[in-house]
């Protein structure tokens, strides 16, 4: 398991090379979406639209904020980890294809169809550590813009961040059809039947 | 200070300290698993979890982006002097709290969308109770996030399945959660009453110290063996399948009806947020350590 420091945008290159398990650390832009976030940006994308931001080869991080703004205007970062990226799962496979991020970020695994398009796509999923949310916000340098706040409230909208040696994330999806989060489900259940015996159940 | 300014200060304060600064005895179990951890992403997920929750206690700024939804467990002295007005003075504290901790607006109305405040129908929830002869007000404040919460469960199980199936149900919610609530988990289990008594009671274990045991000795077995059974299914810290999955089971049993057996399971992430404090009717106040 390597140590992997990534310079956004990132190449395909760069990409394949990573491997599940690995530790990874980004710098560059980073743009947050959730659930509604996604739904928009598809919608847009369906009807041939473009969105306000490129997403290509940057990292598109699962995180609904607490930010402040200051009396003249300008938006700081107070807290900022990732949400669970299992509600994603529905659409993330069609955003990965309409907008071509490279690194997904988040929390708590995604499923086969977003391991079958990263595998396509050359993208990967990087878990960062729940809750640890001022980690994150430590690590982001600068607000760059944000979109969609009115529409969509704070946790929801388009954040742009700037981020500096943004980790660490476990490489949980790679490139290469590889799912940490379902090895790891398929030990549990592996588990559950000397569990079961222990506590006298079975 | 007038008593209902002093209760709202002491709510906000509550608020502050329970986003910002974790229970000793929580703080103190995760840095126990952070120096027994063998392997590396253990470690590091681990280290992640401690350095954050230092950095927000040395900052004042909330661990977790999710500042939940506020509840307030409050116990209430008959002769304290104001009972009525106490909804009011915890809605506004709550408000304030938003603002100034701040908290992310985490109450949204069904039809018009997040109310912004933190306030919503029924949002503040208050758990009241009565104490007799008491003239003391107790307030803890609980604030709890949405990825914890969504792994909750309530099994509504039939008392022929007894203990066995007791046992079956929270290993299996386990699983279910599986990464997805954030853990290492502290486990909150309300067995009995109905089925929102049920729920109810676990939410409430989770506000004991971690490492105390139902005085019932054979519950307390219970505690014990679960929480050394459930580790051994290996979900690990944030499930990444290192280090531990479960770090307390805390269970509280009610009666039940003879035809019902409920089973409540409140899961609580590493950040179990919660705060109290009492104040006398003179205005005194004494901040409680869990």
């Amino acid at each position: 398991m390597g140590e992997f420091h990534l310079t956004i945008p990132v190449t395909e290159e760069a990409v394949r090379r990573l491997k599940v398990g690995d530790s990874l650390y980004i710098s560059g832009t980073i743009v947050t979406a959730r659930d509604e976030a996604h739904l928009k940006a598809l919608e847009l994308y369906n009807e041939g639209k473009t969105l306000p931001v490129n997403l290509e080869g940057i990292g598109v991080f699962h995180c609904g904020p607490v930010m402040k703004q200051s009396e003249t205007g300008e938006w700081t970062v107070i807290a900022a980890g990732p949400t669970t990226s299992a509600r994603m799962e529905i659409f993330e496979d069609e955003f990965i294809k309409a907008f071509h991020p490279r690194i997904i970020i988040g929390k708590g695994g995604m499923g086969s169809r977003t391991t079958k398009v990263c595998q396509e796509e050359a993208c990967v999923y990087g878990a960062f550590t729940g809750g640890a949310a001022l980690l994150a916000a430590n690590r982001i340098t600068k607000v760059k813009d944000v979109f969609w706040l009115e529409e969509l409230g704070m946790p929801e909208c388009l954040w742009v961040y700037e981020v500096k040696d943004f980790g660490p994330l476990v490489v949980a999806i790679d490139s290469h059809g590889n799912n940490l989060f379902a090895q790891v489900n398929s030990h549990v259940r592996e588990n559950v039947t000397e569990v079961y015996k222990q506590l006298n159940i079975i | 200070m007038e008593l209902p300014e002093i209760i709202e200060n002491v709510a906000i304060e509550l608020l502050k300290s329970a986003v910002t600064k974790l229970p000793d005895s929580i703080e103190n179990v995760l840095l126990k698993a952070l120096e027994e951890s063998q392997t590396a992403i253990a470690k590091t997920q681990l280290q992640a979890i401690v350095d954050n929750f230092i950095t927000a206690k040395t900052s004042v700024l909330p661990m977790c982006q999710d500042t939940g939804v506020v509840s307030f467990f409050v116990k209430v002295g008959e002769q304290f002097p104001i009972i009525a007005e106490l909804l009011d003075i915890l809605k506004n504290a709550t408000i304030k709290a938003t603002r100034d901790v701040p908290l992310r607006p985490n109450a949204v109305d069904l039809f018009n969308g997040n109310t912004g405040n933190n306030v919503a129908d029924y949002i503040p929830w208050i758990y009241w109770e009565i104490i007799p002869n008491s003239n003391v007000l107790e307030l803890v404040a609980f604030p709890k996030g949405g990825g914890s919460t969504n792994v909750s469960k309530l099994g509504l199980l039939k008392p022929g399945e007894g203990l066995k199936g007791i046992k079956r149900f929270i290993v299996d919610s386990v699983v279910d959660a599986g990464a997805k609530g954030c853990p290492p988990y502290f486990l909150g289990i309300g067995i009995g009453g109905g089925e929102d008594i049920a729920m109810n009671l676990a939410k409430k274990a989770l506000l004991r110290s971690v490492g105390s045991h139902n005085p019932n000795l054979k519950i307390a077995e219970l505690e014990k063996e679960l929480l050394k059974a459930l580790n051994e299914l290996k979900i690990g810290v944030m499930g990444l399948g290192e280090g531990p999955t479960v770090l307390s089971v805390h269970i509280e049993v009610a009666g039940r009806h003879p035809a019902s057996l409920p089973v409540g399971i409140v899961f609580s992430c590493w950040a179990d947020r919660h705060a109290g404090a009492r104040i006398d009717s003179e205005g005194n106040i004494t901040y409680l350590s869990y």
